[in-house]
């Protein structure tokens, strides 16, 4: 991709003194077990990607993983011990301090676990905070402050401190704080993980909302398999500081590249993860009457499907003939092959 | 053998034992050996060794090695001397303009840097002392006499009681609402009508100039050292060698450098108190989450706005307990340094022990207890405080304490106005109270403590006798019966089974420096007497410690308790025990073991809290009773915890025991005392000053290192 805004080029994060020399003695063949008996720890191992403007990638892995690393090197809050980053083309390492602070006050904006407010500022000042460091005067950044208290559904609750609010409310304005200077890049390090399940769900759907509205180069950091698949348009598992796969959801549940992915992948409901598109034929013979959109999600349609005796065509969204469906393509997706031995 | 597999450790520390005992009765007491008493160790005697070391001669009893090793250290103290009378007699003489003379006058620096020290720390007490009480120094130093005697009205007539007593009441009910405001108007009105107004004020405006500075170097070197792990590496030996120095040592070479009086106090306050507030900086900035310091990143920070904007803040809670850390050992060094002629209530309670005026001490003792609670309590409550958003309220209410105060201000001066009238010819007692005019009680304390002493006079005695005789002397002389080389295999063993090679060789090194000065058999005093009471310390603490843990209320009331009396400043203790006990070894002791019991009984209490309620329930599933839980769970659980407190409570007893010279004792403190009067006496002050931090860095080296071991097998890190 051309248009890429995040372009990773193998980067390594490995901590330990002498991580540097051991990197490059191993020229480009990191074993985990053979630093770790050198006294170092692989973070990131090998990472190559790129992020297009506008998409979302998810980084996806159990604690540990390195998933949190990794957007650290790409927001350089720690160092990439080897490899390159490009962010909209600049290489991010290349950078001096202050090219970076100016980079990171126009570009970028993050969201963290904790969602790390400071305790003496209210919620409004909180989320003006960027905007002050930049130099804007202290009505104006209020006052642009005051639309992203809106924008995240905390109006009236402006002149709250952090600790008067709710988890959930507390990341509303880690979201409204790192959206304020409206940056390009928008990074979110595991930003619903510390919440309810339910606050969780009603989270997500929060930010996919946004993310319509918005339309930001996102890169987003779970630990939860289900949260990568309903938010991603494309998703990084990772282990041990490698990227295991690196797909669509619809594309990582259907053909898991490691048997370290098909174990996510072996509990996932099929039919609320995939397309029409990701499970029909090519071929549009003898369709029958009933037309389905390309992108439903199975389960919405599968019961229109299912009752039909005949195969069901698929058109896309200019109601053009793309492919077919039968009913028995659909239980064998959501029922087929999934336990082993069933 | 089998049971040696079983117990390696128990078997190693008998061994220790062993060889310990078996040194002690191996070498005998040399027959020449006495403990040497006063003055006769600067005696010249024919009997005496000497050496010579850099030029200075140190003269010495010698004696088998093995017994008493020989004071190879004895230089240290005369060159320290040498050193400081050099550098501040003739290091860098420089010429520098004299104001008076109109010429150029050669110098050597320090001395030209002290002067200008002292001259900005005078100026800084005095302005602020007359702001308080009223005086003409300052206006003198910018205009001149003439002017003042032509402008009698310039004269700056200092602050009416009344005006402070508001002040310090709206500041209480501001930081903390009604309980605080009214101990702060109370504390305020008994100062006041006891006549104790001046010295207190004195006193004030000394916190006043040595806690912002203090307060100033220690958040900024503490920011130094968080920043850069250099700073940090060279602090800490220093941080930790000042932490358990008692106070009262470090007069010592402030006195040579700055003379007597209250400039030199300031400055050597501000040498006791800045090591804490780093520490504090420290700890409250490390504890800042990293997440919070990467969105402060994030926000596009450079490293001034990071740590002014978000560190900072962030941290403003362990900050602000650094500054009422730095309040309180203001405090106590401000009573303290009436050592050194600092004015204030400690020079009064001084003079009045000096004269044994039990009363006189009791009232300026009270004093002195009651403000180190309000200062205390006031910024603990200004630490706890959470900021109120105001930015929706008007002018008025978001000022309305200043303008309250404001308004009190006119009507104490108003009110100071009608007093010249009201009280004509008398004092005005609605601007001051005066020393003597005061309400006084000492008569009625000092009839109590002649009564008490006519009425027991015979039991205190007996117990005196009892205590002196049958337990202090025999201890005493079983101290000193061991042989040097014995007490160091001891103790560098007890180092090396406790933390290996690495805390063998520290403890190794701090004991050979107090063996090698010139006062090893004065550390054993002062340690025996330590031991003393931390033995019973620990005892009592440990028991009331537990009983009030049984429930929540008492415990919460003891941990008050500690809270309070840990303010005081130490020397207040010794006026008590003066009453009871006289002047004897026994009154030191008393005072040690309260003092030290403080330490002894918040962290027993604070152990048993730590034991997380999990552990409580599951206990009580299992069906323990509640001495089955104490025991089994409660104890092991704590008792790390709990050693950390033999840790804070050896500290205090040694200090009290130093302190306790000034009563009269044969230990380290008795030469510090001696130093303080001592024109040469600042590098005795400050060998002596490191020995009993050694002594106290030994037994803290022991003990953490063993919590640390135990709390990892315990994994309760």
């Amino acid at each position: 991709m051309s248009d890429a805004v995040i372009k990773c080029e193998s980067v390594y994060k490995i901590f330990g003194e002498n991580a540097k020399k051991m990197l490059q003695e191993a020229n480009g063949n990191v074993d985990a077990k053979t630093f770790q008996d050198n006294g170092c720890i692989v973070g990131v191992n090998n990472a190559s990607f790129e992020v297009a403007k506008g998409e979302m990638l998810v980084v996806m892995g159990l604690s540990g993983s390195g998933k949190s690393t990794l957007l650290r090197c790409i927001s350089r809050l720690t160092d990439a011990t080897g490899g390159k980053i490009f962010i909209e083309g600049q290489d991010l390492l290349q950078l001096n301090n202050k090219e970076l602070i100016d980079l990171r006050r126009n570009k970028m904006g993050m969201v963290f676990q904790s969602f790390a407010l400071l305790p003496h500022k209210t919620v409004v000042e909180n989320i003006a905070f960027p905007l002050q460091i930049k130099g804007i005067k202290v009505e104006e950044s209020i006052g642009k402050a005051m639309e992203m208290v809106k924008l995240v559904g905390l109006d009236g609750r402006e002149n709250y401190f952090p600790r008067e609010l709710s988890g959930g409310q507390q990341q509303r304005v880690g979201i409204a704080r790192s959206l304020a200077v409206e940056p390009d890049i928008w990074f979110l390090d595991e930003p619903f993980s510390a919440l309810d399940p339910l606050i969780r769900k009603e989270m997500q759907d929060e930010f996919l909302r946004l993310q319509e509205q918005l339309k930001k180069t996102i890169m987003f950091i779970t630990h939860d398999f289900d949260e990568a698949l309903k938010l991603a348009d494309r998703i990084a598992i990772m282990k041990d500081g490698l990227i295991e796969q690196l797909d669509t959801p619809a594309k990582i549940v259907l053909n898991p590249a490691t048997e370290y992915v098909r174990k996510f992948t072996e509990e996932v409901p099929r039919e609320k993860v995939l397309l029409i598109e990701d499970v029909m034929d090519k071929s549009t013979d003898s369709v029958g009457d009933l037309k389905v959109l390309k992108d439903e999600v199975i389960e919405n349609v599968a019961e229109k499907i299912l009752t039909q005796e005949k195969t069901v065509g698929v058109i896309d969204d200019k109601n053009n003939l793309i492919g077919s469906i039968n009913p028995s393509r659909i239980i064998n997706t959501v029922f087929g092959g999934r336990r082993n031995g069933n | 053998m089998e049971i040696l597999k079983k117990y390696p450790k128990l078997f190693q520390w008998l061994f220790l034992l062993l060889v310990f005992f078996g040194l002690c009765f191996a070498i005998d007491v040399p027959e020449t050996y006495k403990f040497i008493r006063g003055q006769a160790e600067f005696v010249k005697d024919p009997n005496q060794s000497t050496y010579v070391f850099l030029g200075k001669e140190v003269r010495y009893y010698a004696f088998d090695v093995f017994w008493r090793l020989p004071p190879l250290l004895g230089w240290l103290p005369i060159w320290i001397n040498d050193s400081l009378f050099f550098l501040m007699n003739e290091w860098m003489p420089l010429e520098f303009w004299n104001e008076d003379t109109q010429e150029f006058k050669t110098r050597p620096l320090l001395l030209e840097v002290s002067r200008k020290l002292t001259f900005f720390m005078t100026f800084l007490i005095e302005l602020i002392r007359e702001i308080l009480i009223g005086g003409i120094n300052t206006i003198v130093t910018f205009t001149g006499w003439d002017w003042i005697s032509d402008n009698p009205w310039a004269e700056l007539p200092g602050l009416p009681w009344t005006i402070v007593t508001a002040g310090a009441v709206l500041l209480s009910y501001h930081l903390s609402g009604r309980g605080l405001a009214l101990f702060a108007g109370l504390t305020m009105v008994y100062i006041s009508i006891f006549g104790q107004w001046k010295p207190s004020m004195q006193t004030l405006s000394f916190i006043l100039v040595a806690a912002p500075l203090s307060f100033m170097f220690g958040l900024g070197l503490g920011i130094a050292a968080f920043r850069n792990k250099r700073v940090e590496k060279a602090l800490y030996p220093i941080l930790l060698v000042m932490q358990t120095m008692p106070q009262y040592a470090v007069l010592v070479p402030a006195m040579v450098l700055f003379g007597v009086g209250d400039h030199a106090a300031v400055i050597i306050t501000m040498v006791v108190a800045i090591p804490p507030m780093i520490l504090l900086t420290i700890l409250g900035l490390r504890a800042v989450p990293p997440e919070v310091i990467e969105a402060g990143k994030m926000s596009g920070c450079n490293n001034w706005q990071l740590m002014f904007k978000v560190l900072i803040p962030t941290a403003r809670r362990d900050i602000l307990i650094g500054v009422n850390q730095v309040i309180m050992v203001c405090f106590s060094m401000a009573v303290i340094s009436a050592f050194i002629a600092a004015k204030g209530l400690g020079y009064n309670l001084l003079l009045a022990l000096n004269r044994l005026d039990i009363g006189l001490a009791l009232e300026a003792g009270l004093c002195i207890s009651l403000i180190a609670i309000l200062l205390d309590k006031m910024s603990l409550a200004w630490a706890n405080k959470q900021e109120d958003y105001f930015g929706n309220l008007t002018f008025i209410q978001r000022n309305k304490n200043i303008l309250f105060f404001l308004g009190t201000v006119i009507v104490g001066i108003v009110l100071a106005y009608i007093g010249t009238y009201l009280f004509k010819g008398t004092h005005n007692y609605l601007f001051e109270v005066p020393h003597n005019k005061g309400i006084s009680t000492a008569d009625f304390w000092n009839r109590g403590v002649d009564w008490i002493f006519d009425t027991f006079f015979v039991y205190i005695k007996a117990f005196n006798t009892w205590l002196i005789q049958d337990v202090l002397q025999p201890m005493r002389a079983m101290y000193l019966r061991m042989p040097a080389i014995a007490t160091i295999v001891l103790v560098v063993g007890a180092g090396y089974l406790i933390g290996g090679i690495r805390s063998a060789l520290i403890v190794c090194g701090l004991t050979l420096f107090i063996a090698l000065s010139p006062w090893w058999d004065r550390a054993l005093v002062t340690t025996y007497m330590a031991t003393f009471g931390v033995i019973v310390s620990c005892t009592i603490g440990f028991i009331v410690g537990t009983l009030s843990f049984q429930n929540k209320h008492s415990a919460s009331f003891m941990l008050g308790v500690c809270d309070i009396f840990q303010t005081f400043p130490s020397f207040v203790y010794l006026i008590p025990v003066m009453m009871l006990f006289g002047i004897t070894d026994t009154s030191v002791l008393i005072a040690v073991i309260v003092y030290a019991t403080i330490p002894a009984t918040r962290y027993t209490i604070e152990g048993l809290r730590s034991v997380p309620a999990g552990l409580h329930d599951a206990a009580t599933m299992s069906g323990v009773n509640k001495f089955q839980r104490l025991t089994k769970i409660e104890f092991p659980l704590a008792f790390p915890h709990m050693m950390l407190g033999i840790n804070q409570t050896i500290v205090f007893a040694l200090f009290m025991v130093i302190i306790g010279a000034f009563i009269g004792t044969e230990d380290l403190g008795q030469y510090i005392l001696k130093a303080l009067s001592d024109k040469n006496g600042a590098g005795i002050g400050l060998t002596l000053g490191v020995c009993v931090a050694f002594i106290a860095l030994i037994f803290d080296n022991l003990i953490r290192s063993w919590v640390e071991k135990r709390k990892k097998h315990l994994g309760i890190a």
